[in-house]
C-alpha cells in the first residue's frame, strides 16, 4: 500500500528532522483528490458566515496584525513605543449568528497585538470605556505599581477613567496582556486579552546575535520567515461554566473555512497563546509535519525539537516554527488535540501553495 | 330579542377598545427596556431516520419573544443542518431542524441548539432507534402489544363475572370497594405520569392547566352521560332505576362509565407504550408484558362488579371489553407515531377526570346498596390500591 510507504518515510523524516529539514515527498498523498471543509460534506462544522464587518475585526488579519505603537526616542535613546487601549462593552459574533456580549480592549477580541523590541519603554494609556471595572495585566518584568491588579498602583480602572501603564520590555518572548479584576474568569473570557510580543534585540545578544536578528520584524521578513499569531480562546456563550465555543483568533473554525496561505518556500514562525477559561489545557496539532518549539519565546534556541503537538495551560504561550519546503501543495489539517475543542471550532487548516507568500 | 345580543355585545366592543389601546400605545414599553428577550424554546419530537441517517427535531417557540437558533451542537461538536422555516421562529410556531448526524444505534445523543444569543437549548436522545414508521408491520405488531397489555387482560378480567355473581351482598360491597380503589390508584399514577410529563410541554401551552382542564373536561363530560344513559335506562324499563331486576339503579351505566373511565387511562398508558416504544426507551422483557397483563385484568374485575346483579348480554360484555382495552391500542399508535408532550398530558388528565367521575359513581352504587360503613367496604377498598400497587411493581421490574 502506498499509504504505509509514506507513513514510513514521513517518520523516518521526522526522526532525523528539523527545522526545514522535513520533506515527505510526493509518496505521501494518497488521495490528491481530498480536500477538506469543515462546513461541508461528511463532516462536522457551523452553518453560515460570521459578519466579519459587523464585528470590526477579521481572524485573518489578525494573524499579522503588529501594532509597533507611537514610536519615538527618550532622550537617553531609549525607545519610547505609546499605545492608547480602551476597554469597550461590543456584541461580537463568534459562531455564524451566534452572538457573545463581549468585554474588549480596542473593540476586538483578542485585543490589539503590542509588539515591541527587549528594552524598549512601552507607555500604555489605559481608558475604561466599558460598564465595569477594568485592568490591564501584563506578563514580563515591571513593579508592583505597574502590574495592573486591584488594590496595587492605579487598581482597578472604573468606567469612565484611566491610567497608564508603563515598563521596561523584558524578557523578550511571546508574552500576553489581560483584565486582573475580579471576577477573573469573567473578566478574562468575556473577552480582554491580547499578545504581547518582546522581540529580542540583536545587541543584547552577541552570542547569538543572527538567532536574535531572524526574531525581529525586519530579520524575519528578511529571512523569508512568515510570522503568525494565533491567541487560542472560547466563549461560554450561556454562561454555565463551560465553553460552547473554541477558536483560533475568535471565529469558530474561521481557518477552516478561510484556510491560511503558505508558500513551500517559506519558513513559518507561529506565535501560540493560551487564554482558553474553564478549561486547564489547549492544545495544538499540526498535521503531517513536526516543529520546534520555544516555551514562552524566552529563549533563542528551542525548548523542544521535532514535535508535532504541543499542550499550554491557561496563560502558557510559545513560538513554533515549521515548513512546508518540499511538500506537495494541499491543504494542511491543525487543530488542538482534544477532540472536543476540534468539533467545537478549534480547528484550522494551512493552505500550502508553492513558492513564497513573504 | 336585539337588545339581548346589544347587551352582550358592549362587553366585547369595550374588550376590544383595551386590547387595541394596549397593542398601540404600549404603555408597558419602558418596564421591558433592557430586558434580555426571553427564550424558551421546547423540542417536541425528535425523530431519527436510518435512509439517510439522520435526526429530525421539532421545536416549539413557548416564550413570548422570537428565538432564532443559529447553530446546531450533536455531542459537543457543531453539526451542519438545515431549518425549515429558515430564520427566527415566532411565538408559539415550531420549526423542523433536519440533521446529517450519523447516529448510532443504541447510544445516547445529546441534541444542543445554540441560538442568536448565546443561549442553549438541550435535547437528550437516550436510545438511539430508528423512529418507526408508519408502516402496516408496525401498526400490526403495536396493535398486537395493546391487545396483550390492554385488550386481552381486561376481556379476561370481564370473566369474573359469573363468580362475581355466587358472591354474597356484604362481599360484593368490598369488592366494588375493591374496584374503587383500583380506580384510585390508577388515578394517583396517572396524574404523577402527567405531571411529570407537563415539564417537557412548551411553557406557554402549560402542561399543568391542560392536565386539570382535561381532568374537569373527562368529569363533567362523564357525569353528564352518566345522567343521559340513567334517564335512558328509566325511560326503555318505565321503572326508576329499573337497569337490573334487583332493584340496584343505574349498574349497567356505572360499568359503563367505569369502562369509559379505564379506556381514557389506558388511552394515555397505551401512548406512554407507544412513545416509549418510539423513543426506544421500552424494554419489552416478555415479564414486563405478563406484568401489564395482570395489572389490567385487575381493571376487568372492576367493571365486572356493578354487573353482578343485573342479566348481561354477551354484546355488552364485549362492548366493555373493547371500550376499556381498546385505547390502548389506539394510544400505542398514536403514541409511536405522532407522540407529543402536550397530547399525552391531555390524554392523561382525560383519563383521571373520568376516573374520579367514576369512583364517585361506585361511591354512590354502595351508598345506595347500603354497604357504606361496612368494615369489609374500607378493607375492600385498601385491597384495591394494595393489589395494583404490587401488580404495578411487576411493571417496574
Amino acid at each position: 500500500m502506498a499509504g504505509s510507504a509514506g507513513v514510513a518515510s514521513a517518520l523516518a523524516a521526522g526522526a532525523v528532522g528539523r527545522l526545514g529539514g522535513i520533506a515527505p515527498g510526493v509518496v505521501a498523498a494518497a488521495d490528491p483528490h481530498a480536500t477538506h471543509d469543515a462546513t461541508s460534506g461528511h463532516g462536522g462544522g457551523t452553518v453560515g458566515e460570521v459578519d466579519h464587518g459587523r464585528n470590526g475585526f477579521d481572524p485573518s488579519a489578525i494573524l499579522e496584525d503588529w501594532d509597533l505603537g507611537q514610536v519615538s526616542t527618550l532622550p537617553g535613546g531609549q525607545t519610547l513605543r505609546e499605545y492608547l487601549i480602551i476597554a469597550q462593552d461590543r456584541t461580537i459574533e463568534v459562531a455564524p449568528g451566534v452572538f457573545f456580549e463581549a468585554w474588549t480592549y480596542n473593540g476586538r477580541v483578542p485585543g490589539p497585538t503590542i509588539r515591541v523590541r527587549e528594552g524598549d519603554r512601552v507607555r500604555v494609556e489605559f481608558v475604561n470605556g466599558g460598564s465595569h471595572p477594568h485592568t490591564i495585566h501584563f506578563h514580563g518584568i515591571h513593579s508592583a505599581a505597574m502590574d495592573g491588579v486591584p488594590g496595587q498602583g492605579a487598581g482597578n480602572v472604573a468606567p469612565g477613567q484611566s491610567t497608564v501603564y508603563e515598563f521596561d520590555a523584558f524578557p523578550f518572548g511571546c508574552h500576553l496582556y489581560h483584565c486582573h479584576t475580579s471576577p477573573l474568569k469573567r473578566h478574562i473570557h468575556k473577552g480582554l486579552y491580547g499578545a504581547f510580543i518582546i522581540e529580542p534585540d540583536p545587541a543584547r545578544h552577541p552570542d547569538q546575535r543572527a538567532l536574535a536578528e531572524r526574531r525581529t520584524l525586519d530579520g524575519a521578513r528578511a529571512a523569508g520567515i512568515r510570522e503568525l499569531l494565533i491567541v487560542m480562546n472560547g466563549f461560554d456563550t450561556n454562561v454555565d461554566g463551560e465553553n460552547e465555543i473554541y477558536a483560533a483568533n475568535t471565529v469558530a473554525f474561521h481557518y477552516a473555512t478561510h484556510p491560511i496561505r503558505i508558500g513551500t518556500d517559506d519558513d513559518v514562525r507561529l506565535y501560540l497563546v493560551n487564554v482558553t477559561e474553564f478549561d486547564p489545557l489547549n492544545s495544538l496539532h499540526l498535521h503531517a509535519n513536526f516543529f520546534d518549539y520555544y516555551d514562552h519565546g524566552t529563549t533563542l534556541e528551542p525548548t523542544l525539537r521535532t514535535i508535532d503537538t504541543v499542550a499550554q495551560i491557561q496563560a502558557q504561550r510559545g513560538i513554533l516554527e515549521f515548513t512546508y519546503r518540499g511538500y506537495e501543495p494541499g491543504q494542511y489539517m491543525f487543530h488542538a488535540h482534544q477532540s472536543e475543542f476540534v468539533e467545537l471550532g478549534w480547528m484550522s487548516f494551512f493552505d500550502v501553495v508553492p513558492g513564497r507568500t513573504t | 330579542m336585539t337588545r339581548t345580543w346589544v347587551a352582550a355585545l358592549v362587553p366585547l366592543a369595550l374588550l376590544a377598545v383595551l386590547a387595541g389601546a394596549l397593542v398601540a400605545l404600549d404603555p408597558l414599553a419602558p418596564l421591558r427596556a433592557g430586558i434580555p428577550p426571553v427564550e424558551d424554546l421546547a423540542v417536541e419530537r425528535a425523530v431519527l431516520t436510518s435512509e439517510p441517517r439522520e435526526i429530525r427535531l421539532t421545536v416549539v417557540n413557548g416564550g413570548p419573544d422570537p428565538v432564532t437558533v443559529a447553530q446546531v451542537l450533536v455531542d459537543e461538536a457543531f453539526w451542519p443542518h438545515d431549518i425549515e422555516p429558515a430564520g427566527p421562529i415566532e411565538p408559539l410556531r415550531s420549526a423542523a431542524i433536519r440533521i446529517p448526524y450519523p447516529w448510532v444505534e443504541g447510544e445516547p445523543h445529546e441534541l444542543v441548539l445554540l441560538t442568536s444569543t448565546g443561549l442553549t437549548v438541550e435535547h437528550t436522545i437516550e436510545v438511539a432507534v430508528a423512529t418507526p414508521q408508519p408502516t402496516s408491520d408496525t401498526l400490526v405488531r403495536l396493535g398486537l402489544l395493546g391487545a396483550a397489555v390492554g385488550l386481552l387482560p381486561v376481556a379476561i378480567g370481564l370473566a369474573w363475572l359469573p363468580f362475581v355473581r355466587r358472591l354474597r351482598s356484604e362481599v360484593l360491597d368490598a369488592l366494588l370497594a375493591f374496584s374503587a380503589g383500583v380506580l384510585v390508584f390508577l388515578a394517583l399514577d396517572a396524574s404523577a405520569e402527567a405531571l411529570e410529563l407537563a415539564a417537557d410541554v412548551p411553557t406557554a401551552f402549560d402542561g399543568v392547566a391542560v392536565f386539570g382542564s382535561a381532568t374537569i373536561v373527562a368529569a363533567a363530560a362523564l357525569t353528564g352521560i352518566g345522567s343521559a344513559l340513567r334517564r335512558r335506562g328509566r325511560g326503555a324499563t318505565g321503572a326508576p332505576g329499573a337497569t337490573g331486576a334487583t332493584g340496584e339503579p343505574g349498574a349497567t351505566s356505572v360499568a359503563v362509565l367505569i369502562a369509559l373511565g379505564i379506556g381514557l387511562h389506558n388511552l394515555g398508558e397505551g401512548l406512554a407504550i407507544g412513545s416509549a416504544y418510539a423513543l426506544g426507551e421500552l424494554a419489552l422483557t416478555a415479564l414486563l408484558v405478563v406484568g401489564f397483563a395482570v395489572h389490567n385484568s385487575t381493571e376487568g374485575l372492576a367493571i365486572a362488579t356493578p354487573l353482578s346483579r343485573v342479566p348481561v348480554r354477551p354484546t355488552l360484555l364485549a362492548g366493555l371489553a373493547l371500550l376499556a382495552g381498546g385505547p390502548t391500542i389506539g394510544g400505542a399508535w398514536l403514541g409511536a407515531l405522532a407522540f407529543s408532550p402536550t397530547l399525552a398530558v391531555a390524554f392523561l388528565g382525560l383519563g383521571v377526570g373520568a376516573i374520579a367521575q367514576v369512583v364517585w359513581e361506585l361511591a354512590r352504587l354502595v351508598g345506595r346498596r347500603g354497604g357504606a360503613g361496612e368494615p369489609g367496604v374500607a378493607l375492600g377498598f385498601a385491597a384495591g390500591v394494595a393489589v395494583m400497587y404490587l401488580t404495578a411493581l411487576l411493571v417496574a421490574a
